[in-house]
């Protein structure tokens, strides 16, 4: 197949990617957190309320795109494409396969997260857009979250490079080809610190993503809905498409880079189609596995207070991602035989 | 005339559109009446910069300018105006009637300055400097020619951290002597 029409169908294949999976984890949220609250969740549109996500969407589109007095109508407009687009662009570079991904990019980590640092712009201009008090707070509040849980991310996708010496995601996954034991978490040969460097990066996804129990964004119990209180409709539905497909995104790398990717556990990988098919498995398996743990998160831990949060931050990851980078490259050089 | 439909005539139209993106995001910065407007304005600018980049052949400082111009200085304006300014509606105050024909005549001459310099440059044929973007060859000229330079960027980064420390420490410790 030549080239641009490859990367057209892959243009297509992510955005219904995103879109379906914005919807469905809508789903498996409210029936994971009915199941953990001993309810059952949603079960009367379709058989175990599968048809709910499309009497959502059906909802939210045939609401009125109002716009609210004191707003900025641009502003208010754009926000939430601006969380959305960015998100859209990152999977143009996740290998779902070995030859299952849009554009083999050298440097597809930084694209990663040179789009994913536009998603805290959109936020906050639509915080401040909505010309509201509570959403402003909760486009501050997400700024200051934001930036203190870049720093940590990027210290540990910075030791991760060093590790494996390329920015290429497919590269990444490459490098931890045979058995489990030879995904980056379970690499203690290479820095001790290996397991605590994948839970700082999980941390850090949670936290940039808006999870709980860092969701000061929209914390409901005090700030109404945070920086999406003013939008109807589709405005808001757009904005949760796009917080999903982050989440989608940032469970993704965990998976790349610490996981194995599209590796099985054991070294068997058959060629041809039947070998994308097979690593597509083991990618979105450990990929749900991933999603599934932050749905349970939320619904098991209560939202922490916000100094709780910067300092986690500042005090705790900060350094020991720091530290983290440090023994790594003292552990890369000084053995460099392991 | 290159035909629109070949992969000259592609990248030309591409090549078109982020400097028209650039130049749109420029206007929007520098002509909004609300500052919010203008860090949008400057945030679009900066991504056709990051194209004209990509354009160059180096992706990687491309992305480097999404990443720390549109993702941190722009969030960091958008943050201090919020800070500073909860009255969008305060008014621009007008400049002096020889603001505009001065600044029309420096923009005049910055434009001829800097199109006498590029008609005579010797550039260098790009087939010759296609791995000059690359990460490789960016972390090296980092650390060799131009480590001066980026000793320099570190000190002004760690004046900056100090600086920002000492003002909130003030602040820190003027409410607490007054509660």
């Amino acid at each position: 197949m030549p080239e641009p029409f490859r990367v057209i169908l892959f243009i297509i294949f992510v955005m219904a990617f995103a879109g379906l999976n914005a919807a469905y984890l809508v789903w498996c949220e409210r029936k994971g957190a009915g199941h953990i609250q001993r309810r059952i969740g949603p079960k009367e549109v379709g058989p175990f309320g599968l048809l709910q996500p499309i009497a959502d969407g059906i909802k939210l589109m045939t609401k009125q795109l109002f716009l609210p007095k004191g707003a900025d109508p641009i502003l208010f407009m754009a926000a939430p494409l601006m969380v959305m687009v960015p998100a859209i662009m990152s999977f143009m570079v996740i290998p779902f396969s070995e030859t299952f991904v849009a554009r083999e990019v050298n440097i597809g980590l930084l694209m990663i997260f040179a789009f994913a640092s536009v998603n805290v712009l959109g936020l906050l201009l639509g915080g401040w857009g909505s010309g509201n008090k509570y959403a402003v707070i909760a486009a501050a509040r997400c700024v200051s979250q934001n930036i203190a849980y870049e720093i940590p991310m990027l210290v540990t996708a910075i030791t991760m490079v060093m590790v494996t010496n390329t920015m290429n995601l497919n590269e990444i996954v490459r490098s931890q080809a045979g058995w489990f034991f030879h995904w980056h978490i379970f690499r203690l040969d290479i820095s001790l610190l290996m397991p605590v460097a994948f839970l700082i990066f999980f941390v850090c996804t949670l936290a940039e993503t808006n999870r709980a129990p860092f969701d000061m964004a929209e914390a409901e119990s005090e700030l109404i809905a945070g920086a999406y209180t003013e939008y109807p409709g589709m405005g808001f539905g757009v904005f949760f498409m796009g917080e999903y497909a982050n989440i989608v995104i940032g469970c993704a790398l965990s998976v790349i880079l610490f996981l194995g990717g599209w590796q099985s556990p054991v070294p068997f990988h058959p060629a041809g189609f039947l070998g994308v098919i097979w690593g597509l498995f083991w990618f979105l398996t450990k990929l749900y596995a991933l999603i599934f743990t932050v749905i349970w998160i939320r619904w098991t831990y209560p939202r922490t207070q916000f100094y709780v949060l910067l300092n986690l931050s500042w005090k705790v990851l900060i350094p020991i991602s720091l530290f983290n980078l440090i023994l790594t490259a003292l552990q890369i050089k000084i053995f460099p035989w392991l | 005339m290159v035909p629109l439909f070949s992969a000259e005539g592609l990248s030309s139209l591409v090549f078109i559109f982020i400097v028209m993106t650039t130049v749109l995001g420029a206007v929007i910065a520098t002509h909004s009446e609300r500052l919010t407007r203008a860090v949008t304005g400057l945030a679009i600018c900066f991504i056709g910069v990051a194209g004209i980049y990509y354009y160059l052949n180096s992706p990687f400082v491309a992305l480097m300018e999404m990443l720390i111009y549109v993702g941190a200085v722009c969030v960091t304006i958008v943050f201090a105006v919020m800070l500073a300014d909860p009255n969008p509606e305060s008014e621009a105050g007008k400049g002096s009637i020889f603001a505009g024909p001065l600044s029309f005549a420096l923009g005049i001459l910055l434009f001829w300055g800097l199109s006498a310099l590029a008609g005579k440059t010797a550039w260098v044929p790009p087939s010759a400097r296609v791995n000059d973007g690359s990460l490789e060859e960016v972390g090296r000229s980092l650390l060799t020619n131009y480590s001066m330079a980026f000793e320099l960027i570190s000190i002004v980064l760690l004046l900056a951290i100090i600086g920002a420390l000492v003002l909130a420490r003030q602040g820190r410790t003027r409410t607490g002597g007054e509660s």
